[in-house]
């Protein structure tokens, strides 16, 4: 038995029998670390030591019988999540040193239950990318194939449970920023819906379209990993006070019947779907009517705007909240620079990475006095649109399956020159983040080059539920989650 | 173009943001495809529609005004770039 290939649920089966230790299977994910690390860079800073201690601990706590679901499990963070003494850097220069003195309150929730913290994780600086490529740090590789971009912006997470480098990770969604990279790494991911998951503590990026979700190896560790975060916190006033239900309960292995898929007629044919893509989305469908759903086709007639809503909407917020970074409280500072002003723009400008500067400037334009109403306030009423068309599509039926990704995993370098095409990539995963709606991504099948490929979901405001019930029986009934890479 | 050199600099200024010319160059024709693309939002009828900045119906979220513990100040300023006498140190601000 491999220890790092574990799940959530089979690691904690064995922790509570004693056949293993939680130090053992840290040691055997910190080896696993050491083998693999070179090819696929999945982290920015592994922590090592803390996490031994933090798995004795954890032991000592099973052997006095106090276990909870993560006790003792070795999990990955991606690098914007406050980690109190653990660097937390947002794969940026501006933040290369910075040292959380507070824990984010998902950290808080993870080491409530004595789950032990592997790393941090790479991603695009400021979770601004899909590819990884945009990293301050260093460029992930997809483990199914290493010339590949792993997605992003939770690359490094998303790679580091495709490699069995963690047992389960946490990423971040502001526009697809966890669905995506689970595609393309052959994993399970979910953006729950928005105010679900604190936020406090996640470095922001568009506040009113960022959450924090699970990347695991199977639809079981998600609803655990859900069942862990998930709560109202006093500290993020757009978390939403609501009761969180035990997410496990969901999975139930008796089909889909009385559950019905709408399929978005706008989705169909649509421009620049490889065909192996299509293919799998297909047989997905076909598969999930053989479990008992019944298909009905749905209509998002708006869905051609959403690139543009989110590519308004996403820079102007951005360019908000990164102001904060101006060389004072913490962070970088340019300390040659002559004055205030000089150093505020030089710490600035050398501290952002190419894309970022890109987006504040996008962000700042669209929001500069005299266009402020012709962007932001046009896309922000666009989105309401879009909102709309869920509204009206979920009136006749529970959840909508779509691709997550046009394409699977591309080549790094591919998309690098051209920031619109890559935004493009980003179609099928934005308005979930717009409307507020959940989302996942699960493995649905493999391209004629071996690359994984991923089935999206999208439901309801909170109704996760609904989303873990179809993953789970869609999970039973294939096995695309049981095949690993060969690294 | 959508975006001239003198808005990317103008906006650049506003953003904080030191920029040469060849980045200049560079942003206003990538920025300029983006705005262009952007523009398609202009076939959408929005006439009467209200606009949407938060996506999740919510209250204002009040609470009490109470003291709560909070960060000692050896701690807030353990990542200042620089620090003295328990401040945050800054460049002169007039010269």
């Amino acid at each position: 038995m491999k220890l790092h290939e574990l799940t959530i649920h089979e690691a904690h089966e064995l922790l509570k029998k004693k056949e293993i230790s939680s130090k053992e299977l840290t040691q055997a994910v910190f080896d696993r670390i050491g083998e693999v690390e070179a090819r696929v860079n999945a982290y920015i800073t592994v922590a090592n030591e803390a996490a031994m201690k933090q798995a004795e601990i954890a032991d000592r706590m099973i052997s006095q019988g106090r276990i909870s679901p993560l006790t003792g499990i070795p999990l990955a963070i991606k690098d914007l999540m406050c980690t109190q003494g653990l660097r937390t850097s947002c794969a940026s220069k501006i933040l290369e040193n910075f040292i959380p003195p507070y824990d984010a309150t998902v950290i808080e929730k993870l080491r409530s239950q004595n789950a032990v913290i592997v790393g941090k994780t790479n991603m695009d600086e400021f979770a601004m990318g899909s590819s990884n490529e945009n990293s301050g740090v260093k460029i992930t590789c997809n483990p199914w194939d290493p010339t590949r971009i792993p997605g992003g912006s939770s690359g490094g997470s998303a790679a580091a449970v495709a490699a069995d480098m963690c047992i389960a990770s946490l990423g971040s969604d502001t526009g697809g920023s966890i669905r995506q990279p689970a595609s393309h790494c052959g994993v399970v991911g979910m953006k729950p819906t928005y105010g679900r998951v604190s936020r406090f503590g996640l470095v922001a990026f568009a506040s009113s379209l960022d959450q924090i979700g699970p990347l695991t190896k199977d639809v079981r560790d998600c609803a655990i990993l859900m069942n862990a975060i998930s709560a109202y916190d006093p500290k993020d006033s757009t978390s939403v006070p609501k009761d969180v239900p035990d997410y496990t309960t969901s999975l139930k292995n008796g089909g889909l019947r009385g559950v019905t898929i709408g399929i978005p007629k706008e989705y169909q044919g649509a421009e620049g779907i490889d065909p192996d893509v299509s293919r799998s989305i297909d047989k997905a469908v076909e598969t999930v009517k053989s479990l008992g759903a019944e298909c009905v086709e749905v209509s998002l007639p708006h869905s051609k705007y959403v690139v543009a809503v989110y590519y308004v909407i996403a820079p102007s917020e951005a360019s908000s909240n990164l102001a904060r970074y101006d060389g004072v409280r913490y962070g970088f500072r340019n300390k040659d620079a002559d004055g205030l002003m000089e150093m505020y723009k030089s710490t600035r400008s050398s501290g952002f990475g190419p894309e970022v500067r890109r987006r504040i400037i996008i962000g700042t334009y669209c929001l500069s006095a005299g266009y402020y109403d012709a962007y932001y306030g046009k896309a922000s009423q666009v989105r309401t649109l879009i909102m709309e068309d869920f509204r009206k599509a979920f009136e006749s039926c529970d959840a909508i399956l779509s691709p997550v990704a046009p394409t699977p995993a591309f080549p790094i370098g591919e998309n690098t020159d051209d920031p619109l095409t890559m935004y493009l990539s980003d179609i099928f995963t934005l308005s979930a983040n717009l409307a507020g709606i959940a989302g996942m991504s699960l493995p649905c099948g493999f391209s004629k080059d071996g690359l994984p490929i991923g089935l999206q979901i999208m439901g309801k405001h909170f109704n996760e539920e609904t989303l873990l019930r179809i993953a789970y029986n869609f999970e039973q009934a294939t096995d695309f989650h049981q095949r690993k890479p060969s690294l | 173009m959508k975006i001239t050199k003198e808005e990317v600099l103008y906006v650049a200024n506003l953003a904080r943001l030191d920029m040469d010319e060849a980045s200049v160059d560079k942003f206003s024709d990538q920025i300029g495809k983006i705005l262009e693309y952007v523009d398609t939002l202009n076939q959408v009828d929005t006439e009467g529609v209200n606009p949407t900045s938060h996506a999740i119906f919510l209250n204002n979220a009040f609470r009490e005004d109470e003291e709560k513990e909070h960060l000692e100040r050896d701690f807030s300023l353990g990542n200042a770039p620089e620090k003295e006498d328990g401040c945050f140190l800054v460049p002169k601000v007039i010269n």
